[in-house]
């Protein structure tokens, strides 16, 4: 019986992962997120609102509800983080859904492709992925927006954060790839042009607006694991009084 | 008479309230060594209830529409109080089911369970698991997304492998060329009305044959054989408040288990949740790997291990049917592993690393020693059946005790 609860254990619990489709990602840092950093969520909200806001919409998520959970009151929110307007021509409400003004058909003409909705990025790309694929820009002549990605090759997405973080070169070279080829792998970047931040600065503030998007895709994350704690110390109590009853109940089957 | 006693009198008089609650409850004796193995049919049973009261309370926000239905869950999540809540309990909920099952039916292997006078119950059992994987199958389509959609239009397709009508059989069942609105709208019908109805009559049938026949035990004898002077089998004891009492405490380790993936852990690595279904929909865009999710995936690496595609899925119903067939495969009069032989045990550890193996192999990309893996796999899941068949003809058995041991 024992052998087969580890085989099953086996079986219920290898790590799947995000599916990375087997390619090599350049950078490949690994990042963890602080939930009770809240000010670090609203420095990311204030970059997700500046830079990717309008382009990609969030348009499952409330600006009222990313206040209430970042602790931004509805009026510093409609003053600094709402730059939409409704089919009013009026700023758009805080409890609006986070949509974009760009069509889709416009810009499917700008990038070749609509820019996703982010309000689950972080659920279907995984943090990991986010926030190399941001640290991933790098300068690509053959590129129509000029630049290339390490994480995600061939991306129709600009270098919106260039300001921030200015330009890179990628250093290549060529590595096996284990089935008797080659294959061109970037190993590093080289900055060329200096944006507003240092690297440090940019990585933190990469680490900021992933730690948002993680935010996003699942506002309720604390409230469930606050719940859970609760649910299960309630249910352990429970379970000693269960077990004292069977035991009392059982007491005469022999 | 207390006024209650006269209420119950009123009752029985028009309706078998109490003749009903002895027969199944009160006086139905179950034998008194039940194990482990015999939590998973109340545990089932829980989460059928589970699932029917959060899919209630789903319906009311969820909308079968394919411009809308995404978006719809998304509102459940963030926008419907304790809306998170009631779809983890049933996303959770779902994989719990098959959890549950898998355990109850490799029970009834372990112990014999399914042989005389028990085939009915394996039969109805074997119809609910069907009905299961079907409603699991259609659930999965109606949150829209990426795997919610591939994955239904590999399946889907599969019937396309059918020779002369396969493609009528495959648009029969899409309503449409591809997988749309048509096929979401129907899926939505069966999935909440249909499935769930003849799941809930099945699970009736099946009870009521075990309570017909009385319960196996782990020792696979019949303890009707010994009764006492009132004709109660010794070595019974009233379900209720016996096991009653007993599946609480089944009830509340299964529940905590079940909060720490519900509050903890909902997507399980992408196993419960795949990472590919918060994306929507999109019929122009295919995954870069379509992976049926985890419980179907035994099935799906014995499709895949075949290399032609009608025999392949031939191979992956046979695989099912074979199933339903146990009762006459196994030849044996020894019911309980205890007392049966070395081979019978070695047959049904090869059977569970192989459905274990091709579960794991199902999940994955296939490699080519991947595929080879699963073919291996796939002959020791099958060959558990044929095994079976010739061994237990003339099995050498241990003696099998009077009563029950504890």
């Amino acid at each position: 019986m024992k052998k087969s609860l580890i085989l099953l254990a086996g079986v219920l619990f290898p790590v799947m992962g995000w599916a990375s489709g087997g390619g090599a990602m350049y950078p490949n840092d690994d990042i963890s997120i602080d939930w009770s950093d809240k000010a670090a969520m609203q420095r990311g909200a204030a970059l997700f609102s500046n830079y990717c806001l309008s382009c990609h919409s969030a348009g499952y998520s409330r600006y009222n509800r990313v206040g209430k959970d970042l602790g931004i009151s509805d009026e510093l929110m409609s003053e600094n983080l709402i730059f939409t307007t409704d089919k009013y021509g009026e700023k758009t409400k805080v409890g609006s859904l986070m949509k974009v003004n760009m069509t889709g058909e416009y810009a499917e003409q700008a990038f070749g492709t609509a820019p996703p909705d982010l309000s689950l990025i972080a659920r279907s790309r995984g943090t990991h992925w986010l926030y190399n694929y941001l640290r991933g820009f790098y300068l690509d002549d053959t590129r129509p927006m000029g630049v290339n990605n390490g994480v995600f090759p061939a991306v129709g997405m600009p270098h919106v954060l260039a300001e921030l973080e200015g330009l890179k070169t990628a250093k290549k070279e060529m590595q096996d790839d284990g089935h008797g080829g080659q294959h061109e792998v970037i190993v590093g970047f080289e900055q060329v042009t200096q944006g507003s931040m240092t690297a440090e600065e940019y990585d933190q503030a990469v680490k900021d607006l992933v730690a948002f998007l993680d935010y996003l895709a699942e506002p309720y994350k604390e409230t469930r694991q606050n719940v859970g704690t609760g649910v299960l110390i309630f249910l352990f109590f429970f379970l000693i009084l269960a077990y004292l009853l069977k035991k009392e109940y059982w007491k005469d089957v022999h | 008479m207390s006024k209650s006693s006269d209420l119950m009198g009123w009752i029985d008089a028009r309706f078998p309230l109490t003749k009903m609650w002895e027969e199944h409850l009160s006086k139905y004796y179950a034998p008194k060594n039940f194990n482990f193995w015999y939590f998973f049919g109340s545990l089932a049973l829980l989460v059928l209830v589970i699932q029917i009261v959060t899919g209630i309370f789903l319906t009311m926000q969820y909308k079968p529409d394919g411009a809308t239905a995404f978006a719809s869950v998304e509102y459940i999540m963030r926008d419907v109080d304790w809306g998170w809540l009631i779809r983890y309990l049933h996303s959770t909920g779902a994989s719990a089911f098959f959890i549950v099952v898998y355990l109850h039916m490799f029970r009834g292997l372990m112990y014999g369970s399914y042989q005389k006078p028990r085939e009915l119950i394996w039969l109805f059992g074997m119809f609910i698991f069907l009905a299961l994987m079907a409603e699991a199958f259609m659930g999965y389509l109606l949150p829209w997304g990426q795997m919610s959609y591939w994955g239904a239009q590999v399946i889907i397709s599969l019937f396309g492998a059918i020779p002369v009508i396969g493609d009528d059989i495959t648009l029969w069942i899409r309503g449409d060329f591809v997988i749309s609105d048509a096929t979401l709208n129907r899926f939505f019908a069966l999935h909440v009305i249909a499935v769930p109805l003849i799941l809930i009559m099945l699970v009736v049938m099946h009870i009521l044959a075990l309570h017909e026949v009385g319960s196996n035990n782990p020792d696979g004898i019949d303890i009707k054989k010994n009764k006492d002077e009132n004709g109660i089998p010794l070595d019974g004891i009233p379900f209720h408040p016996y096991y009653s009492v007993k599946d609480i405490v089944g009830v509340v380790v299964f529940l905590m288990l079940f909060s720490v993936v519900v509050f903890f852990m909902p997507e399980m690595n992408g196993y419960f949740l795949e990472h590919a279904n918060f994306v929507p929909a999109n019929p122009f865009k295919t995954p870069e790997h379509i992976a049926p999710v985890w419980y179907f995936t035994p099935f799906y690496a014995i499709l895949r291990a075949v290399p032609d595609k009608l025999i392949g899925v031939i191979g992956m119903f046979a695989a099912i049917i074979v199933l339903f067939l146990l009762p006459w495969f196994d030849r044996g009069k020894v019911r309980s592993i205890r007392y049966r032989s070395g081979a019978f045990k070695g047959l049904l550890i090869m059977f569970i690393i192989s459905f274990i193996g091709l579960g794991y192999l199902g999940a994955l990309p296939a490699t080519e020693g991947r595929t080879l893996f699963a073919r291996i796999f796939t002959i020791g899941y099958f060959g558990y059946f044929i095994g079976l068949w010739f061994i237990s003809k003339n099995e050498k058995t241990k003696p099998v005790p009077e009563r029950v041991t504890s």
